[in-house]
């Protein structure tokens, strides 16, 4: 007999094991309390012990059966360039400035797909560039630096 | 002060030239976005949020009002034209929907969505028009026991609405609970959970949250398999419905309301289960079951109308209770707080305009959802032919801005990337979303409730099942789980799930 394993309940359970394990680690640092005067620690260790309890609950069900779909390939190129883009968002935005970042990302973003070629998402960035400039900046009034001070401008 | 004069006020409010033009750029804005297939109305809403941020709190809520049934209108014309729907409410519209489309009557299909959407929109206005009022007095007897047993049901109903493994649904909802303790504790303000980062002390930020589990993850699931739409139909001709059609449609939009209306009030997603009511009430009812699924527009008229009814009447918890019925209410939640009003009981005596504005605000929206969608259907189907590659740059970018802009906070963004990814991975393992944000609302308020009724008792909790209301609706809560757990009814909501593949 072949052994099953459904992959998707056992990686999910486990992602609720972690977090819940991270919760109540971290939540014995804080005062338990008294169920009459509940301390900041009450909480956290009472419902992460209930998420790590079903996540093991999900995961052995997931030693009965088998997934019924085959698993999809990953996105490893949407995952780094889409994810990326976000942290590079954050990192920069403040130092080169609105219009940089927004074309850099938008370009970057757009070559995560695979159906796009470096021209379109070039065309792409450019296009999302003057539509946000307009939607945020000039309707919004959004209080953004256009060139950062990274920039020798 | 009566019905009648309090809607005067807030009639006053919503034809304010101001309001009406804000109330008009949110349908249009919200149906824009809501068209584009793969956004649903509460990621339509998350993205949209941020824009609403610098208006006066009447006419930013109108305006987010605006775009949530634009977002909804939006969805079910996605999923009419192309069989994909932006949220599960809109599955069961696309089952026969798309079918009517293939068989080239998207006209009426649209049409019979948008005159029953207006009709049950305009009834269950009204219902909460009449209802809230009482209710909130009644609210406001409820004490900290009843809140906590009111969230527990609402958090329970959820999953038994949702999709698949219920394990996964309720771990999600735990997992939106501990996600919200993250912050000060309320009590001794203690900050938990925030790797002494000075930004996470008020706790993670909504739209961030919302924004990476509903709008990042689903990118990344798009981009898993790319392929391009099909847009089956070209031009929509003859949005008119003949006689017949509004023979047939009248029953079934009746039905859906009452439908609607009674469900939408069940803090825990009303709205999907009476989607689902309607269309398997109308199957039923029907004196040609065997036309359903191919394309009756009975089945598309019926499920919009409850949809829609339950829409309207899911504000119900929310203005009264300060409970937020599903994922939309609960942004509309960290709406009103942005704007630094505390949704409840007191909204209505507090802020009377605010609160008889947006209810009016809700028939000219409804009024100009149709006068606005009819003649602009065109347009619609002209947006659904922009490619993905094209759109979901676009998405990412406006997530990132349009967070940014709230609160100037880079560290919002870095929470983006964080649930985007981990939205995305709970997602890929077959775990649906939506609990998780209710959880995450629902969080404070629970803890809040729990903490001050074992106070109030002395530590006794005995408290929950000894005050009737309470009682009452803990009860309620574990009729929902065992609802959910029977067998019989879990093969039927397979059934329900397998229809709309």
């Amino acid at each position: 007999m072949a052994f099953s394993v459904s992959r998707n309940d056992v990686a999910s359970g486990a992602i609720f094991v972690a977090f819940g394990a991270y919760f109540v680690l971290e939540a014995t640092k804080y005062e338990f309390g008294t169920p009459f005067r509940m301390g900041p620690g009450f909480m956290p260790i009472v419902l992460g012990g209930i998420l790590i309890v079903l996540g093991l609950a999900v995961a052995a069900k997931g030693f009965a059966h088998a997934d019924t779909e085959e698993a999809v390939p990953w996105p490893w190129r949407g995952l780094v360039m889409v994810l990326g883009t976000i942290v590079f968002f954050a990192a920069t935005i403040r130092g080169l400035g609105f219009i940089p970042v927004v074309l850099i990302s938008g370009f970057v973003t757009a070559l995560s797909s695979a159906r796009n070629n470096p021209l379109s998402a070039l065309a792409v960035s450019v296009g999302l560039c003057v539509l946000c400039y307009a939607i945020f900046v000039v309707g919004l009034g959004m209080i953004v630096p256009l060139f950062g001070p990274w920039l020798p401008l | 002060m009566d019905l009648f004069s309090s809607l005067g006020l807030g009639f006053s409010v919503a034809l304010d030239p101001f309001n009406v033009f804000y109330c008009f750029v949110g349908v249009l804005l919200g149906t824009l976005v809501g068209v584009l297939p793969g956004i649903g109305p509460t990621a339509t809403i998350a993205m949209l949020l941020p824009i609403t941020f610098s208006l006066n709190p009447e006419t930013a809520l109108i305006m987010l009002a605006g775009i949530y049934y634009g977002a909804q209108y939006g969805g079910s014309t996605t999923a009419i034209l192309i069989n994909l729907p932006g949220e599960s409410s809109a599955a069961v519209t696309a089952i026969d929907g798309y079918q009517m489309a293939r068989q080239g009557r998207a006209g009426p299909a649209l049409a019979a969505a948008a005159l029953g959407s207006f009709f049950a929109g305009s009834v269950a206005t009204f219902l909460l028009a009449a209802f809230a009022p009482p209710l909130a007095r009644a609210a406001l007897s409820f004490g900290s026991p009843e809140y906590f047993s009111l969230i527990v049901l609402g958090l329970l109903v959820s999953i038994a609405l949702a999709h698949g493994s219920i394990l996964k649904a309720l771990a999600m909802i735990v997992l939106g609970l501990l996600l919200g303790m993250v912050g000060q504790d309320i009590y001794t303000g203690t900050p938990r959970f925030t790797f002494g980062l000075r930004e996470l002390f008020g706790g993670l930020n909504f739209v961030a949250l919302a924004v990476g589990v509903f709008g990042i993850a689903e990118i990344l699931r798009n981009l898993e398999n790319e392929r391009e739409r099909e847009v089956g139909v070209k031009a929509v001709k003859n949005l008119w419905l003949t006689r017949d059609d509004f023979r047939r449609i009248a029953a079934p939009v009746l039905r859906g309301t009452v439908i609607g209306s009674l469900l939408g009030i069940l803090p825990g997603g009303g709205h999907i289960l009476s989607a689902f009511a309607s269309y398997s009430a109308e199957k039923r009812l029907s004196k040609h079951p065997e036309q359903f699924g191919k394309g009756a527009i009975e089945g598309v008229a019926g499920p919009e109308s409850a949809n829609n009814a339950a829409a309207q009447t899911s504000f119900i918890p929310l203005m009264t209770l300060g409970i937020p019925a599903h994922p939309v209410m609960a942004l509309m939640i960290g709406a009103f707080i942005l704007q630094g009003i505390t949704p409840g009981p007191n909204v209505i005596n507090e802020q009377p305009a605010l609160f008889w504005g947006i209810i009016a605000s809700m028939w000219v929206g409804n009024l100009l959802l149709v006068i606005l969608n009819l003649p602009l259907v065109g347009l619609w189907v002209k947006m659904l032919s922009i490619p993905y590659r094209v759109l979901f740059p676009a998405i990412v970018l406006f997530a990132c801005i349009g967070t940014l802009s709230i609160n100037q906070n880079i560290f919002d963004i870095y929470a983006i990337a964080f649930f985007g990814l981990v939205g995305y991975l709970l997602i890929r393992f077959g775990c649906e979303p939506a609990p998780l944000l209710l959880g995450f609302v629902l969080g404070p308020l629970l803890e809040e409730h729990l903490r001050r009724a074992m106070i109030i008792s002395r530590g006794d909790p005995m408290v929950f099942v000894e005050r009737p209301i309470s009682a009452a609706l803990l009860a309620l809560a574990l009729a929902a789980v065992l609802i959910a757990v029977l067998p019989n009814i879990r093969r039927k909501r397979q059934e329900v799930f397998v229809e709309d593949d």
